[in-house]
């Protein structure tokens, strides 16, 4: 991605959803700055996961080139986690950023040496952010406008996976979906860190986070099996 | 001639833009999602009686939001529909043609202000008792309009930025600060105000507040509107030069 393209996008903007969510914080005076800092600093990461991988398999459609790649032999497994990688590791440099412009401007502070342990649920967290990505560009083979489901997912991740509303203020049926999607696990076991606790007293979150992304790559994988074999079969696979 | 020019340009792009998912998206579900957060956020929070705040605020920020995704990238959506050539060619100056579509793309954002009210007036209970409503009815055109105009503002100097859309994705959240739509500008540090004032979103905000809540919203209204016409001199200036280089160098329809 061009520097004039990723820096406004992948940097600029996380940047300041992360002050506004804490400026916001700051005058409802729901909770203290590092609840809204780990948030969003996490939650942007979902941005290269989500956004990112959608492209990754969808634009296949949308720039023609989807016929080419399903006419090869490669293992499609290995299709997708090739395409994975790259997001993952952009959704950590994102997460970085914004944990790096919190700590300068933002006077974060994490609890001394909980910054592996942070690091290692981000990593998760963002991981499980990708699936679901993965799923909705599998989405994109069939669908007409993915990116929309893509824009509408993102947003709502905002409101039910704990970013910037703890669980418990939520309606319990918000509060429902948002422990079945990515995220909201691995933020709260990096609030948790980052407060102190050890990677021990948080494993259990950090399982249920994998857990949920394996679960969405699983469903990403198979999807796209069945719309690669309904789409030869119809002859559909570049049609819209 | 040109009103009625303005007036069918007009409603013909809020018809084409009402019919995008995009704008649905960005008008209407991105400002209830955020309403819904700030919600939450002040009612688990020591803010009480902010509701109707918050409601308004959200709906501003989907008004600025639909202007920034529209206009920022009107001339660039255009040039790839291949109908750049064809505005410019007509025989009415340029900026009468564009001006109709930077507007339209403001007054989008009325969903969002109606969005944003009724569900907060639904799912959380907001009032809706505005003090001055002839003076919102007043307020609230008026901030679309300047708004409208700072789209041309920003459809005018965003050509000149090859990817106008990342530099769009930018701007949304430091706009929504700068000029107080939902953080008051007291909590920010002092040199964050003077960006503010330079934003007709900061007035036209202030003066449908004043409008809701009481006060005089007409000094308000009267400086958002002032705003917009100076936009409006400088997206003239701005597009006409455009106009001008691509004219010169035949570069109208290349991206």
């Amino acid at each position: 991605m061009s520097p004039r393209i990723y820096i406004p996008t992948m940097l600029g903007a996380p940047l300041f959803q992360i002050l506004f969510f804490t400026y916001l914080g700051r005058y409802a005076g729901s909770q203290d700055d590092a609840f809204f800092i780990v948030g969003n600093a996490i939650q942007v990461a979902a941005m290269s996961g989500i956004y990112g991988m959608t492209m990754g398999i969808a634009n296949e459609r949308q720039y023609g080139t989807l016929q080419p790649l399903l006419a090869t032999p490669a293992n499609r497994f290995a299709i997708f986690s090739g395409r994975a990688l790259p997001y993952v590791a952009n959704g950590l440099a994102v997460s970085a950023f914004g944990f790096a412009v919190s700590w300068l401007l933002l006077d974060f502070r994490p609890a001394e040496g909980s910054v592996p342990a942070l690091a290692l649920a981000v990593l998760v967290t963002t991981c499980s952010c990708v699936s679901l990505g993965m799923l909705i560009g599998s989405i994109g083979l069939r669908a007409r406008d993915v990116f929309f489901g893509a824009n509408l997912v993102y947003f709502l991740m905002l409101l039910v996976c704990g970013v910037n509303v703890a669980s418990d203020d939520l309606p319990g049926w918000l509060a429902a979906i948002g422990s079945g999607l990515p995220l909201t696990h691995g933020i709260e076991a990096a609030r948790e860190i980052v407060s102190g606790s050890a990677l021990g007293d948080v494993a259990g979150l950090l399982w249920t986070e994998a857990l949920i992304g394996v679960l969405y790559a699983t469903a990403a994988y198979v999807l796209f099996r069945v719309f690669e074999s309904e789409g030869r079969r119809r002859a559909s696979l570049e049609t819209y | 001639m040109t009103l009625r020019l303005l007036w069918m340009g007009w409603l013909f792009h809020l018809k084409t833009l009402s019919n995008s998912l995009f704008f649905v998206l960005v008008s209407v579900l991105q400002p209830v999602i955020f309403a819904s957060i700030a919600f939450f956020m002040v009612e688990s929070g020591s803010r009480s009686g902010t509701l109707l705040y918050v409601a308004l605020g959200a709906g501003l920020m989907g008004i600025w939001s639909a202007t920034l995704f529209g206009s920022g990238g009107a001339i660039q959506w255009q040039r790839w529909q291949g109908t750049l050539e064809l505005m410019v060619g007509a025989p009415p100056p340029f900026v009468a043609v564009l001006l109709p579509l930077t507007v339209a793309t403001a007054t989008i954002g009325i969903y969002s202000v109606v969005a944003t009210l009724v569900w907060g007036r639904v799912f959380f209970g907001a009032p809706l008792d505005f003090v001055h409503p002839l003076e919102l009815a007043v307020a609230l055109p008026a901030t679309i309009l300047s708004l409208g105009m700072l789209g041309l503002l920003l459809a005018s100097t965003f050509v000149l930025y090859r990817n106008a859309n990342a530099f769009s994705n930018l701007l949304e959240y430091p706009v929504w600060l700068a000029t107080g739509l939902l953080v008051p500008l007291a909590l920010l540090p002092g040199w964050v105000a003077p960006i503010g004032w330079v934003l007709s979103p900061t007035w036209g905000m202030r003066a449908i507040r004043e409008s809701a809540f009481g006060g005089n919203p007409w000094p308000e209204i009267a400086l958002c509107l002032g705003l917009g016409a100076v936009y409006l001199g400088l997206g003239a200036l701005a597009l006409g030069n455009f106009e001008r280089l691509a004219r010169s160098r035949a570069t109208l329809s290349l991206t």
